[in-house]
């Protein structure tokens, strides 16, 4: 068997083992024994991958498998895995993995809500191994269903509003979307949904690409902040619960800039050409909006929601600039902003967990009182702002270095401006860093509170190592990357 | 020399094994492996330097060679671009780890006896073992993308140990200001290593001569941005702002970081492009000249009102490096004989400045550990109480006025050869300034050691002699204060890599000696005494003037209206209305608009008959009509 169909196999088989579950410490013993399983899974993948392309496989896709779903309309259930998809499945497991131990101390419905949580797993795991249209939209929904729920039930605030909103919104990006699917698919006119037998035709007439191309990079822009589609992003982290602000971060918005790549930039690529420039204004007001507008907010989670706007504008950014450098640089930063997020969204949640309040001016001097969390605080931060030996210098170098490779003045201008994210990242980091960490604490209530758990000091130490790997040794993943970003970027050049 | 890595290893691991274990370990296992590790690291480099210099040798041309031992693909950029990280030796780099090594071990040894008992004492040896082996890996980068990484990591390193005492406003407020400072600064770096990594077609120190003459104007505005980082990491005016306020970290941390090294990071950027300077942006080169003479002027006029101690000295470290920056910006060729005396002139500087820098604020230190203050009111004769810190203090004053036979006359008497080669204009000016330079530092001297005793507050708390581990790096860094300057410094590093044997020039010297001479006697004779009547007198004739030195010029209020007013209020602020406003009540707008359309159709199906019969006809009748209207 395909070791690609175990990925949306296993957390359906978590589903049912958590659907027989009579205890708290049985789902607990399931979550823990699937996620494992993925996250083991994807570390053989990437062996696996790493090796086979070693050994000479040149294919665009690896580990390729077709199925006939629906004949009539020729959908299959094909998947296979390049570089960049292999990649986002090991940045997906990790982030369910740490997510279950981030919902440790859940009380209420602790049953459906890990239910649901693996639901939208198998919507995020399917996604990255299809490579047939269909099926890519299929998991692409499944993902997004669970979201309302596990919003509107598990979290906190105005959690109806966000959880509608979010819903509302991205089903509007859907809209687009599938209406862009449907476009690309009686473009290409040969009855296939298949990625990459639509992009060796290469046959949609520009005219129509004109319209297609906005629609299904719109339609996953929505769900990677783009400019101005990005709104549901702070209300909708505000309101989620811990795990699902890590995955939602940490994995779901990374599914737009994949699909924006993969889908738009790849069966488009003559109207991507053309039309470039206008996304390129978007993202680039992405970027320095998003964070400008972190610099003032008091709320701990919009300003990593407004962080994330920018750092994720990075993302469409860099692949707007069509040249290998800066689409590797646009996957690191996915794979680094994931990372970091999910663990600047896990401290938040613990520390809201523990003070019940997000608000920066009620909180004060929480180093001297959690020092674990402060000290995991202080390293999420300084990864968000690019300090090398961390994620995100990787990322940004390799995005920059790229988008200076355009010598125009439109490309200088816009690249410069998207450099100036890495001034103002350090006033809204350092502002809160300052704010809430060091000083002392002004709050009698919070001078009795304890440091992180062991559930939780483990899923921050997994996610720390993983920042600081990536960052110190980065050469390997971008290795790993830089070879799927290849067959994207031909087709793009030609 | 492949065991050159150990020097940037070894303070890696004691910065992972001192942060890791960190208070789970006793303080003082934490101080001795700190300073056992930076011990090795010291006789290393000591090793490194005497194989280079003496072992190995010059080449056969008569040149020191480049050797690069150590050097790694880090992260590939394209075909051609790669950031690599690695080693590269060659006399500055060499130098400057001689350099670095010396001055951290002293602080670590001086840290035992300041820091003693300080809560965090494992953290404090952390974050030093961590600048340690940052500013290693910036001297020795192979290439500027490597000094760009470190040159964040050392960055970073300052704000933590700035705001070491981090429950202390003015500490964080003051990291948070150095950090955000210099890293706008390298804003201009980045986009500078952009431009040159576009152009050159390489992060290396040596590109191809013929991409670069193609590029054009491009080189020199890459390395003009360059010198922005430069000039942030080296507090050069109008980037300066954070190094005063930086004194409120501890002080052997501004020993060792805001007076030795890092500062002097951006003198060592434009020396390790100096060629590519001289050769393909003189203009921009001298540019950094004039940047530099203004600074040192504003810096030491600031320095002669200061009351906090630390606060002198930073602004002096300011006005040296500007020195240096001078001295580079000065040289017109890469032949020492030919007007690329400067070079060897700035690093020969650097080389003593670090020394007695170091010793002045390490001095510094002492005081405030005696008097609990950094201020000079809780100063004033105490000679009597710490004589050891009194001979040694008064030495670095000696040497940083440029006194002969001390180190610092021989570093600035080249400086200012240079200066007066380049332009006469240039020359007084530095002559001046160094005048300025004996007299603040005297006013200084007089009043910790001499001048108005603060008799009340001794009374109360009798000043003590430091401890020997703070006395000892005392002791040494005054020695080599005493011999530094007797170093045949030009026989090592030159512009071109020949042979320069340093001599002095009777007319400059003359000259800057006396104008020395008398800014010590003016200091003399308005601050050794009891009662001060001249500068008190000065100070009330000249208040406008007085104050606006004292608050700096109000620079820091500029940059205070900038952030706060300008950029957060009428940016930020508005951005953050309009997003949740105007964009998201755009989306709000799309509900509510659903919402109540929704309601307003709903009618339609209300359940009763006669309501549909009528929906029905007007459909019909309304379908006719299109189908009229269309055929």
């Amino acid at each position: 068997m395909n070791i690609l169909f175990l990925f949306p196999l296993i957390p359906l088989l978590m589903m049912l083992g958590l659907w027989v579950s009579r205890s708290t410490r049985q789902i607990h013993a399931v979550m823990v024994a699937g996620s494992s399983l993925l996250l083991l899974l994807a570390v053989v993948l990437v062996f696996r991958f790493l090796a086979l392309r070693e050994a000479g496989e040149t294919a665009a896709m690896l580990f390729t498998a077709s199925h006939m779903w629906y004949a009539p309309l020729n959908i299959h259930f094909a998947v296979g895995v390049d570089g960049i998809s292999v990649a986002m499945l090991l940045l997906s497991a990790i982030i369910v993995f740490t997510g279950t131990f981030a919902s440790w101390q859940l009380k209420n419905d602790v049953k459906e809500y890990f239910l649901w949580f693996c639901l939208l797993s198998v919507g995020v795991f399917g996604f990255f191994i299809s490579v047939d249209l269909f099926t890519m939209f299929l998991f692409y929904e499944v993902a997004l269903i669970p979201m309302y729920l596990l919003i509107g039930v598990w979290g906190s605030g105005r959690k109806e509003y966000s959880a509608m909103k979010l819903t509302l919104m991205l089903m509007g990006g859907s809209a687009f979307l599938l209406i862009g699917i449907l476009g690309i698919y009686f473009g290409a006119g040969a009855r296939t949904m298949n990625i990459l037998e639509i992009a060796v035709l290469h046959n949609i007439p520009l005219a129509e690409q004109r319209i297609w191309f906005p629609l299904v990079f719109i339609g996953f822009g929505v769900l990677g902040a783009l400019f101005p589609f990005h709104t549901w992003s702070p209300d909708g982290h505000a309101s989620a619960p811990t795990a699902v602000s890590m995955l939602h971060a940490g994995v779901l918005m990374k599914l737009g800039g994949y699909g924006c790549f993969r889908v738009a930039m790849f069966l488009l690529p003559d109207a991507a050409h053309e039309l470039s420039w206008i996304f390129i204004v978007l993202t680039t007001i992405s970027v320095v909006y998003g964070a400008l507008s972190a610099c003032v907010q008091t709320d701990l989670k919009y300003i990593n929601a407004y962080s994330s706007v920018s750092h994720c504008g990075l993302v469409l950014f860099a692949l707007l600039m069509m040249n290998e450098t800066a689409a590797t640089g646009a996957v690191l930063q996915m794979l680094s902003h994931g990372l970091m997020t999910a663990l600047f969204f896990a401290l938040i949640g613990m520390i809201y967990g523990r003070t019940h309040t997000r608000d920066i001016r009620q909180l004060s001097g929480l180093m001297k009182i959690m020092p674990f969390l402060a000290v995991g605080y202080v390293i999420a931060g300084l990864a968000n702002l690019g300090l090398p030996g961390l994620s995100g210098f990787v990322a940004e170098m390799t995005i920059f270095n790229g988008a200076f490779m355009h010598a125009d003045t439109f490309h200088r201008v816009v690249t410069i401006i998207a450099c100036t994210s890495i001034v103002i990242t350090a006033v809204y980091i350092l502002r809160v860093v300052g704010r809430i960490l060091y000083g002392t604490c002004t709050n009698p209530e919070h001078l009795k509170l304890s440091d992180a758990s062991w559930d939780e000091r483990f899923s921050v130490i997994c996610l720390i190592v993983a920042v600081a790997g990536m960052g110190l040794a980065p050469l390997w993943v971008s290795d790993l990357v830089r070879g799927g970003v290849g067959t994207v970027i031909t087709q793009l050049m030609n | 020399m492949e065991y050159t890595i150990l020097i940037l290893l070894l303070p890696f691991v004691s910065f992972l094994v001192l942060g890791l274990a960190g208070m789970k370990l006793r303080p003082v296992a934490a101080g001795v492996i700190g300073t056992a590790v930076v011990a090795v690291v010291a006789a290393v480099s000591y090793c490194t330097a005497f194989e280079y210099f003496f072992v190995a040798g010059r080449d056969a041309a008569g040149l020191y060679p480049t050797l690069i031992p150590w050097n790694g693909v880090w992260l590939p950029i394209s075909a051609t671009l790669h950031i690599d990280l690695g080693i590269l030796l060659d006399p500055i780099s060499v130098m400057m780890l001689v350099v670095i090594s010396t001055v951290s071990l002293m602080v670590h040894i001086y840290s035992f006896g300041y820091m003693k008992g300080e809560r965090g004492f494992q953290r404090y040896y952390a974050f030093l073992s961590l600048f340690t082996m940052s500013m290693m890996g910036l001297v020795v980068a192979t290439n500027i993308f490597q000094m760009y990484l470190f040159w964040e990591l050392v960055g970073v390193s300052s704000y933590l140990l700035i705001g070491f005492y981090y429950t202390k406003k003015e500490a964080i407020a003051a990291s948070k200001k150095a950090f955000i400072v210099t890293r706008f600064a390298d804003l201009g770096f980045l986009v500078g290593i952009l431009f040159y990594g576009y152009y050159a077609g390489t992060f290396s120190f040596t590109p191809d001569a013929k991409l670069l003459v193609a590029a054009g104007g491009m080189i020199p505005l890459a390395l003009g941005l360059m010198f922005i980082g430069g000039a942030g990491k080296s507090a050069m005016f109008p980037l300066h702002i954070w190094l005063p306020d930086a004194m409120e970290g501890p002080t052997p941390v501004s020993a060792l970081i805001h007076a030795a090294t890092m500062v002097v990071a951006g003198v060592y950027l434009v020396a390790r492009m100096f060629p590519l300077f001289v050769g393909y942006a003189p203009e921009v080169l001298h540019g950094t000249a004039y940047i530099g003479a203004f600074t040192a002027l504003y810096a030491a006029v600031v320095a002669c009102v200061q009351s906090d101690i630390k606060r002198v000295l930073a602004f002096s470290t300011i006005s040296q490096i500007g020195f240096m920056i001078v001295s580079l910006g000065v040289c017109t060729s890469t032949d020492p004989h030919a007007g690329g005396l400067g070079y060897m002139a700035s690093m020969f500087h650097l080389f003593t400045h670090a020394l007695f820098k170091a010793l002045l604020f390490l001095g510094a230190g002492a005081i405030i550990h005696a008097v609990h203050s950094n201020e000079m009111s809780a100063m004033g004769g105490l000679r009597r109480y710490m004589p050891l810190t009194h001979a040694t203090f008064l030495v670095a004053c000696l040497a940083i006025a440029g006194i002969w036979p001390l180190s610092g006359f021989f570093s600035k008497d080249e400086i200012l050869t240079a200066c007066f080669a380049f332009s006469p204009v240039m020359g007084w000016v530095m002559t001046a300034i160094a005048g300025l330079t004996a007299f603040y530092m005297f006013r200084l001297y007089y009043n910790i050691f001499w001048g108005r005793e603060n008799r009340e507050l001794h009374a109360a708390h009798t000043p003590h002699e430091a401890p020997w581990t703070m006395t000892l790096p005392l002791l040494i860094l005054a020695a080599a204060t005493l011999v530094a300057g007797w170093i045949p410094f030009g026989r090592g590093i030159s512009s071109n890599g020949e042979a320069y044997t340093i001599h002095i020039d009777g007319s400059v010297a003359a000259v800057s000696l006396c104008v020395a001479v008398a800014g010590i006697a003016l200091a003399t004779w308005m601050y050794a005494r009891e009662k001060q009547p001249v500068a008190d007198r000065l100070a009330e004739t000249f208040s406008g003037l007085h104050r606006a030195a004292y608050h700096r010029f109000y620079i820091d209020e500029v940059y205070q209206f900038i952030t706060h007013r300008v950029i957060f209020a009428c940016i930020s602020t508005p951005i953050a209305w309009f997003d949740r406003h105007v964009v998201d009540g755009v989306m709000n707008l799309l509900a509510t608009a659903t919402h109540g359309a929704a309601y307003a159709v709903r009618e339609m199906q209300s359940g009763s008959v006669q309501r549909y019969c009528i929906w029905m006809l007007c459909g019909a009748l309304g379908l006719t009509i299109l189908v009229l209207i269309i055929c």
